[in-house]
């Protein structure tokens, strides 16, 4: 019996469906370097609600792109990456509470630290694969809020930890919320940048073809357990990143942040977004902080039948996610707008 | 030695509770190849029709066996519903519809039925006997159990629609060339996993009190169970459910706090499973390039 795909295997060149959302072409410059300028703008539009809503989006899309890069263009399907997420965030937790380090000193700690617990998680991973993988992030997801409350002089147990407030620099002038916007928009931007690189590269394509053809990838001298623990690494360094921001902006952390919904939350936002897709984790993001409240808004006794029927709305129409149904169609519609490329 | 006696039997109780759970979640991973996460819940639910039944005034074993009629039915129209049109999709699409499954259960019920917590008749009475080694209760778990497993087993074994299905399950294109309707054959798989369930779920609701939430750590230890056992084997589901079931209590009573019971129990079966990672009794995945 064939197995079937986790995810759609790629087709023709991985610059193209694989989900080139930062490609060479000039007019997708173009509708990038719109898309930033109206991302600057837009916090000074918008109340500080908003703001910081969208701030939420963006970190969540940081933590959905980290899963992307496993799940998606790995093929390494994880429900645990809540448990990374939560790692980040007492990590810039307890720096900030216990030893005072400036908030953004605590972003690269939490990208090391995250990066060393994914390797290190992602050696014994590389033995499981499909449902075993899923059961053994499972199992860390479950047992992250535990061992936040079991270790409590350390993470404060059930309390949690109250986080000072950061202070935007005193030359610009602007309210705390935008200021945390700006600082959220930047690292979504260089983890875009980053994610781009790695995956448009010879590690990407090194990627997908331990995804999709595992022997084959082995055969061309490809050493897929590097890959794969790299992929792990990397994955949950951008997730661990997204948790410590996350920490940062909401100003507190305490064990019930973070359940295995987180953990099924990104994994859903990254199938919807479009899995092996950068722009993806965008739309990942806004479902991730949108929908709850929207399904509140519909139905307040029933609000999570009205997310799943949101959920099987979107398989179902687009199973590939938003972006990877939509993006080649729009990429099409660019090429057509651009100069010619021959390929 | 007496405590420890009890706490196998308790633990075989309920681990006879994630083997059926961890054996349905097998009859559809091996049929359609993915993990159903709305098991439980789907349980849950088959659950609640038993409870308003039995309110109705119905007796225990009628309301039981028209549960699992409904159950049947409503797996089998889940599948042709809701799983066909993600039958060729990725496997991450479809365990997405699965889990969107999960919360629309979940708080439909919470809905219907309030989050309130309910009881649930047993129809076994709670005494202990064998030199109090056991409850009556869960004798009558175990029972229910085994009759289930072993009707199933004949029905897999020694009917024709119980070959079909084996052979829509191992081999769908060869199936269907045979002439075996192979949707049909999928979707009688996932009324059997619904009506499994659904004995699952009225066997644990009288211990576990009937609430939209119950089956969550059930389905997880199932879950558990299903692989430790190896995903491919249903009698590798049930030994590794009772394994489960058995380390749990243990690993409760005698090693650490109920706090960290979960996260040690998880340890031991994936330290099992780092040597045999597929599984005690599962087949390692063939690949071709």
């Amino acid at each position: 019996m064939e197995k079937r795909h986790v995810i759609a295997p790629a087709t023709g060149s991985p610059g193209g469906a694989g989900g080139a959302v930062f490609g060479s072409n000039s007019a997708q410059w173009i509708s990038i370097l719109a898309l930033v300028v109206f991302a600057v703008a837009l916090p000074f539009a918008l109340s500080k609600y908003h703001v910081f809503e969208l701030t939420m989006v963006m970190i969540y899309a940081i933590a959905v792109l980290g899963l992307n890069i496993l799940t998606g263009y790995n093929g390494q399907i994880s429900l645990g990456h809540g448990g990374f997420f939560a790692a980040g965030a007492y990590t810039a937790a307890i720096l900030m509470h216990r030893y005072g380090v400036p908030y953004w000193a605590t972003l690269p700690a939490a990208a090391l630290i995250c990066f060393v617990l994914g390797v290190l998680f992602g050696l014994p991973a590389l033995r499981f694969e499909g449902p075993y993988l899923a059961l053994v992030t499972l199992a860390m997801a479950l047992a992250t809020p535990q061992l936040l409350k079991y270790f409590d002089t350390w993470t404060g147990g059930q309390q949690g930890i109250n986080l000072p407030k950061p202070v935007p620099p005193h030359w610009l002038e602007i309210d705390r919320d935008r200021w945390l916007y700006f600082v959220a928009l930047m690292a979504l931007l260089i983890a875009i940048r980053i994610a781009a690189n790695i995956l448009h590269g010879r590690t990407g394509r090194a990627l997908i073809a331990t995804r999709d053809q595992p022997i084959a990838a082995v055969a061309m001298g490809i050493p897929t357990a590097r890959y794969k623990t790299i992929a792990f690494g990397t994955s949950t360094l951008f997730t661990g990143v997204a948790g410590a921001l996350a920490a940062i902006v909401i100003g507190y952390v305490s064990p019930e942040g973070y359940s295995l919904f987180l953990s099924v939350s990104f994994l859903v936002g990254s199938a919807i977004g479009g899995i092996a897709t950068i722009g993806g984790a965008i739309v990942g993001g806004l479902f991730i902080e949108f929908v709850p409240n929207l399904a509140n808004d519909i139905s307040d006794a029933a609000p999570w039948a009205i997310y799943g029927l949101a959920m099987l709305l979107f398989m179902y129409t687009m199973p590939r996610g938003a972006v990877g149904t939509v993006w080649p169609w729009i990429g099409k519609a660019l090429m057509r707008m651009g100069p010619h490329k021959i390929e | 030695m007496h405590q420890f006696l009890q706490q196998i039997f308790s633990g075989l109780a309920a681990g006879a509770i994630y083997a059926s759970v961890a054996l349905a979640l097998v009859m559809i991973y091996r049929a359609t190849d993915l993990v159903n996460f709305a098991q439980g819940e789907m349980a849950m639910f088959s659950t609640y029709i038993a409870w308003t039944l039995v309110n109705a005034g119905l007796p225990f074993w009628a309301a039981f066996l028209i549960t699992l009629a409904v159950s049947f039915v409503g797996g089998m129209a889940i599948e042709r519903v809701l799983i066909r049109p993600v039958e060729n999709a990725p496997v991450l699409a479809a365990v997405i519809v699965t889990i969107a499954l999960l919360l629309i259960f979940n708080s439909t019920a919470g809905w219907l039925y309030s989050y309130t917590v309910q009881d649930f008749p047993s129809p076994f009475p709670d005494r202990p006997v064998f030199g109090a080694l056991i409850t009556t209760r869960d004798l009558g778990v175990i029972a229910v159990t085994l009759v289930m497993l072993a009707m199933l087993f004949i029905f897999f074994r020694f009917t024709a629609t119980g070959l079909a299905m084996r052979a829509a399950a191992q081999n769908p294109e060869s199936a269907r060339l045979c002439g075996i309707p192979v949707g049909r054959m999928l979707a009688i798989g996932w009324g059997l996993a619904a009506a499994i369930g659904a004995t699952a779920g009225i066997m644990v609701a009288p211990v576990l009190f009937l609430d939209p939430n119950m089956m969550g750590g059930v389905l997880i230890y199932a879950f558990a169970g299903a692989l430790l056992g190896g995903i491919t084997s249903p009698v590798g589901a049930v030994v590794g459910g009772l394994i489960v079931g058995v380390t749990e209590n243990l690993v409760g009573t005698y090693l650490i706090a109920s706090q960290l019971k979960l996260t040690v129990a998880f340890a031991l079966i994936i330290l099992v499973l780092v040597f045999k990672p597929n599984g005690l009794f599962g087949t390692a995945i063939i690949r071709r390039v």
